[in-house]
């Protein structure tokens, strides 16, 4: 019997050597954010991973049972810095349906447009940054520059660029300026091209399809028991989307379709998103073309903080100001969950409201965050440069992971 | 879509699950079910299953702490992505000993999730594959997200906080 222990514990001994255990991250190029991977490797082949995330833990929901409502907008931008503007307006919308606002149709189509362009720069940043995984450079250097002119439409509507703190609860600060509309065509005239050529340059290219085709592939089923949703989820052939199936600021107006995948791969993944990115063009298009008239925010005085050029000119707007900005507006008791179809899939803000001027708690459901687990099962049996590209492609947001 | 699913699970829940359902009601635009804590996972096995409620997605999982009541309640909610239905379950568990078995056994995305809610609230999931702390340092002995550490450094006498009536 001793033997027989003996040579077990001799062979699972020989068994361990023959592994190497790799950091990948927490600080990596190639992992896209502040995370770690402790790869175990028989050769370049992952025999297992166990990632490690919190390194940014910046405590949103702790933060959040502290501020007033108007307060945690710059916190919501802070998850997914790829396409802020839409937690901004999920959060602004979770608010509303608390307090059961009213907001003009002007207003969410505004909201529309924002988000679209939101969802390009998401969705850009990733299949550009797949492109350089696989490297090719070039697309990169390409996407980057359109994703700068969506910046500079950013900037010109509230004076930021990457965490944009767009919008109000209730509406806009102020209506688009002039320019702001130059922009936003100037970019709907230009990116087209772009797009374009990006396809050109890797849809069909050889050692592009050979990297991506079969690598990292999840089925439509394991990616409902792990609870994916967005590209992914669809990369694998299930067809839902927030925007379709619980439609929030107009977006049963607009027509538009959903590109779905077969495989789950990594190459389903990319095409997917630039499906979407032509979809969000079209539907940007459709709310320029459609954008009605009216004010451009809804009448919630004691939640709406006003432009600045009221609260220095008008009493009242003052007074409502001083009101917002010293908490002192009470909100309705409540428990509510508003979801959005952020740029990696279902974002939802879980709120619960004990009637005092903070959340009494707040829960962000985070699509990284659950994406995140799957990896490891992801990643499993294939070459550690293909573990890179499924982490890209599954466009993983530090942020997003660490709440 | 949303809402119409309320009557329906009770309905359902009542018929092998008599006194399981402590409250129910339509908060907003979402069903809301309280539940005993016993038999929450056979209860959402049981839902995922069933022909006319498919609660087949777990949506998302996390806690919340009532110091008054001296509870955490554990919300679970789901959704059936064909007939756009979504229901949140809740159960409560005294905030001494918070422990529940684990929905890892039904949906594999519970891991993380709860992984999560063991983090900041110190809810123990009985049959967890991997219950450690996710976000913060393992040899943290506190469990941040419950009501009783507040956020603000509490031995600062400059800030009156009834000034911002907090």
């Amino acid at each position: 019997m001793e033997e027989v222990k003996q040579a077990d514990q001799a062979y699972h001994q020989e068994e361990e050597k023959q592994y190497s255990y790799l950091n990948l991250g927490p600080t990596h190029p190639a992992t896209h954010g502040i995370f770690q991977n402790v790869l175990k490797m028989d050769g370049e082949i992952i025999v297992d991973a166990e990632p490690t995330i919190g390194y940014i833990h910046r405590a949103f929901e702790k933060l959040s049972e502290r501020r007033p409502f108007n307060q945690i907008t710059p916190i919501t931008d802070r998850m997914n810095y790829c396409s802020a503007p839409i937690n901004n307006m999920g959060w602004h919308m979770t608010v509303e349906k608390l307090i059961q606002a009213e907001i003009p149709k002007r207003v969410q189509y505004m909201r529309v447009i924002i988000m679209e362009l939101a969802r390009i720069t998401d969705h850009l940043i990733c299949n550009a940054v797949i492109g350089v995984d696989t490297g090719a450079l070039t697309g990169f250097v390409y996407m980057f520059q359109q994703r700068e002119l969506v910046y500079e439409i950013y900037e010109e509507i509230c004076g930021a660029r990457l965490t944009s703190n767009i919008g109000r609860i209730g509406g806009f600060e102020r209506d688009f300026s002039p320019k702001a509309w130059e922009k936003i065509h100037r970019f709907l005239k230009e990116f087209p091209k772009v797009l374009k050529e990006f396809e050109n340059l890797l849809e069909r290219n050889r050692i592009f399809m050979d990297r991506t085709i079969g690598v990292g592939g999840i089925t439509g089923e394991r990616a409902l028991e792990f609870s994916f949703s967005g590209p992914n989820l669809r990369a694998a052939g299930v067809d839902y989307d927030v925007r379709v199936a619980r439609p929030y600021s107009s977006y049963e107006d607009f027509d538009f379709t959903i590109p779905i995948g077969t495989n789950g791969d990594v190459y389903d993944r990319f095409m997917v998103r630039q499906g979407e990115m032509w979809q969000s063009l079209s539907i940007i298009e459709q709310a320029i073309k459609n954008l009605p008239d009216g004010p451009f925010h809804g009448k919630v005085p004691d939640f709406y903080l006003p432009p600045k050029e009221e609260v220095y000119n008008n009493m009242e707007a003052l007074i409502y100001h001083f009101k917002i900005v010293m908490g002192e507006t009470d909100v309705p008791k409540g428990e509510v969950y508003h979801c959005v179809e952020g740029g990696n899939g279902e974002l939802g803000f879980y709120l619960i409201s004990d009637g005092g001027r903070t959340p009494f708690r707040l829960h962000m459901r985070r699509p990284c965050f659950i994406y995140y687990q799957a990896y490891p099962e992801m990643i499993k049996g294939s070459m550690l440069s293909d573990a890179i590209l499924t982490m890209s492609s599954m466009n993983v947001i530090a942020g997003e992971l660490d709440a | 879509m949303e809402g119409t699913g309320l009557e329906k699970t009770i309905g359902i829940l009542n018929q092998k699950y008599e006194g399981e359902v402590l409250h129910a009601a339509m908060l907003y635009d979402f069903p809301t079910i309280t539940l005993k804590k016993d038999k929450i996972i056979e209860i959402i096995k049981f839902l995922k299953e069933h022909p006319d409620t498919r609660y087949h997605y777990l949506t998302t999982l996390c806690g919340i702490h009532f110091p008054e009541l001296n509870q955490i309640a554990v919300m679970y909610q789901l959704h059936n992505m064909m007939s756009g239905e979504r229901v949140r379950l809740k159960i409560y568990l005294p905030a001494e000993k918070p422990e529940v078995p684990t929905l890892t056994t039904v949906f594999a995305g519970a891991n993380w999730m709860e992984r999560e809610t063991y983090d900041f609230f110190g809810v123990i999931f009985t049959g967890h594959p991997d219950l450690r702390r996710i976000l913060n340092v393992e040899d943290m002995i506190m469990f941040p997200l419950r009501k009783e550490f507040p956020l603000e450094d509490q031995v600062r006498e400059d800030k009156n906080d009834t000034m911002f009536g907090r």
